[in-house]
């Protein structure tokens, strides 16, 4: 396992998570693309442990490379490319309701602290 | 028989292909689902006949042996979880081509709900790690869809932060997958479960809080619940009431699979009945705190998924049967209750609380349909939480677990006068003005539903039996191994 991967891995994820907090939803979009990244390269990493390659053929197994992270990190890409288009639709959607990509705070929840805030308020 | 597996998950599949090949001609979409669905069931039930006469079926995909291709199985639990869910997710299409007739939503339905099925089916009977992931995602993308129904500042607002949330647990899952491949060097659980026994348990164990957080996640366990309440109540009422009675539980059901057959230890594991207690209580006080139906039974859901943890935790062969009714019972229940909150919902316009009133003498059947499940949610004798309670509380004692019992009779308590707030706020009082009148349809979807919960309750004893031999089936990962690998390997 190669120790530069891995760093770049790390490195990903950070970032990835910092932005997946923010309150644009453009960055948290981004942010999800980082992570997803980050975990299919670790994913192309795990070849090199005790598997061995699912291969059927004329040469021996030492000598060929293990496909079965390969076809897994393909399945992870198109799905989180799908999710990743899904994603930004709904966040320009968002935009166009809203005129922001700010994430907003849910009425309920604003309606229930709103009760607790008023007693507080009045208190002062 | 075995080409059912991989027939409950391309059948669906193909039908969603149909439904949206056929247009706007409602009526073929209409019949192509119930078709499809009905499918699902049928081969569901079939399948749970088989595995309990000890023939479970085994599927190697393309002919490649375990471990190297992807296996299908549908063993007691498996086939269990199955045909609960097949069943409620034909009752609520009913419901649903009813109500989405009304609001003209009917057309781009189909598609998306034969999509949830073929990913619910998948994620029951995979025998696969990553297969699994796969399962998860083609049921996750179709609820994104079905969580946008109406695209308001609302819905937007609620999917977002559904998608994020379940967006990051699907990174960690890739991550779990990736360790996985790389300390044991293979997908298939049956032969993870041979291979793990060997594995350090310090990185054994790292492995299991990992992906106990990430179905955590996707199975509202506590502290990792806040995404539920807050996406659940805004889409369409089927919607929900399917999103209530499954999703949740497919985590769970992933939580005990991999917990029994991948990491399980020697005895009851405190942290899981803790998480099992705190899901209880935090869940419960939510419910209590809020004003509105469906945003009460919406952190019920999440108090709910603590009595099945609780089962777990006990890791028992009594306690995990006691968990197996109980997920039973409960996707049954908890399905009818958001139907039932779905009727009040759509013939006054709102479900909040203070606005309406005195539905009892309006519509006792609606209230009629109510009470069963309301008490059977709160553990009431003779409804089916009852039993499935019992069966937790009888078998935590028996292990000396008396807290976690005592903090599941409280929450039964406190869930009690949850529902009562319900009843009297939205049966009882001054009678409020109706704008419309529930379809036939809903109606008739929820008496089945009903008929179906006071069904588990009648049949209680077989279906603690069954129960039972799930569970042990599960208690002993060389069962699972031995269906799947072949005993003599």
């Amino acid at each position: 396992m190669s120790l530069v991967t891995l760093g770049v891995v790390a490195i990903l994820f950070a970032a990835g998570t910092y932005l997946i907090l923010q309150r644009m939803l453009s960055r948290v979009v981004i942010g999800l693309g980082l992570v997803s990244h980050g975990a299919n390269l670790l994913i192309m990493l795990s070849g090199t442990g005790p598997a061995q390659p699912p291969v059927v053929g004329e040469s021996p197994v030492a000598a060929v490379a293990d496909p079965l992270p390969q076809a897994m990190v393909l399945t992870a890409i198109v799905i989180s490319f799908g999710v990743t288009a899904f994603l930004l639709a709904l966040a320009l959607r968002s935009y166009l309701l809203t005129g922001s990509d700010a994430v907003e705070d849910d009425l309920e929840d604003l309606r229930i602290r709103g009760a607790d805030g008023a007693e507080k308020g009045s208190a002062t | 028989m075995s080409w059912l597996l991989p027939a409950v998950v391309a059948g669906p599949l193909l039908a969603a292909g149909l439904t949206i090949f056929v247009g706007r001609r409602l009526w073929l979409q209409r019949g192509i689902t119930i078709v499809g669905v009905g499918f699902v069931l049928g081969a569901a039930i079939a399948l749970l006949v088989a595995a309990d006469s000890g023939s479970a079926q085994v599927t190697q995909i393309g002919g490649w042996a375990a471990p190297a291709g992807i296996t299908l199985v549908a063993d007691r639990f498996a086939a269990i979880m199955l045909t609960v869910s097949a069943s409620m997710l034909f009752l609520v299409l009913i419901y649903a081509m009813a109500q989405l007739r009304r609001d003209a939503l009917d057309w781009w339905f189909h598609s998306k709900y034969l999509i949830l099925t073929a990913g619910v089916a998948l994620s029951f009977v995979t025998g696969d790690l990553f297969n699994l992931f796969v399962g998860f995602e083609v049921m996750l993308i179709a609820s994104y869809v079905l969580l946008t129904a109406k695209t308001g500042p609302g819905e937007v607002r609620a999917t977002m932060s559904y998608v994020v949330i379940n967006l990051v647990a699907s990174a960690m899952f890739l991550v779990i997958i990736a360790f996985v491949y790389l300390t044991t060097g293979t997908m298939n659980l049956a032969d993870l479960s041979r291979v793990m026994v060997d594995i350090d348990p310090a990185i054994r164990n790292g492995l299991g809080m990992l992906t106990l957080v990430v179905f955590g996640i996707k199975a509202a366990l506590f502290p990792l619940f806040m995404w539920l309440p807050d996406s659940y109540p805004t889409a369409p009422t089927p919607v929900t009431a399917i999103f209530a009675g499954l999703l949740t539980k497919v985590g769970v059901f992933v939580i005990i699979r991999t917990q029994t057959l991948l990491f399980a230890g020697d005895e009851p594991s405190t942290l899981l009945l803790f998480v099992a207690g705190a899901t209880m209580v935090v869940g419960v006080l939510g419910a209590i705190a809020q004003n509105e139906i469906k945003r009460i039974l919406s952190f019920h859901i999440v108090s709910q998924i603590g009595y099945m943890i609780m089962g777990l935790g006990l890791l028992s062969v009594a306690g995990l049967a006691a968990s197996i009714l109980y997920i039973t019972h409960h996707i049954v229940v908890k399905t009818g209750l958001f139907l039932v909150g779905g009727l009040v919902e759509s013939e006054h316009g709102t479900g909040a609380l203070d606005r309406i009133g005195g539905v009892l003498h309006r519509r006792p059947v609606v209230a009629m349909l109510f009470l069963p499940l309301a008490l059977s949610l709160a553990g009431m004798p003779p409804f089916s939480g009852f039993v499935a309670k019992l069966a937790l509380v009888q078998e935590g004692i028996a292990l000396d677990h008396g807290l976690i019992v005592g903090v599941s009779l409280m929450v039964g308590l406190l869930t009690f006068f949850s529902m009562t707030k319900i009843w009297g706020a939205v049966f009882w009082g001054r009678e409020t003005e109706a704008t419309d009148r529930a379809a036939p349809g809903m109606l008739g979807a929820t008496v089945l539903v009903v008929a179906l919960s006071i069904a588990v309750a009648a049949f209680a004893g077989p279906l603690a039996d069954l129960a039972a031999r799930a569970a042990g089936d599960l208690i002993d990962p060389a069962v699972y191994a031995d269906l799947v690998l072949g005993a003599g390997q």
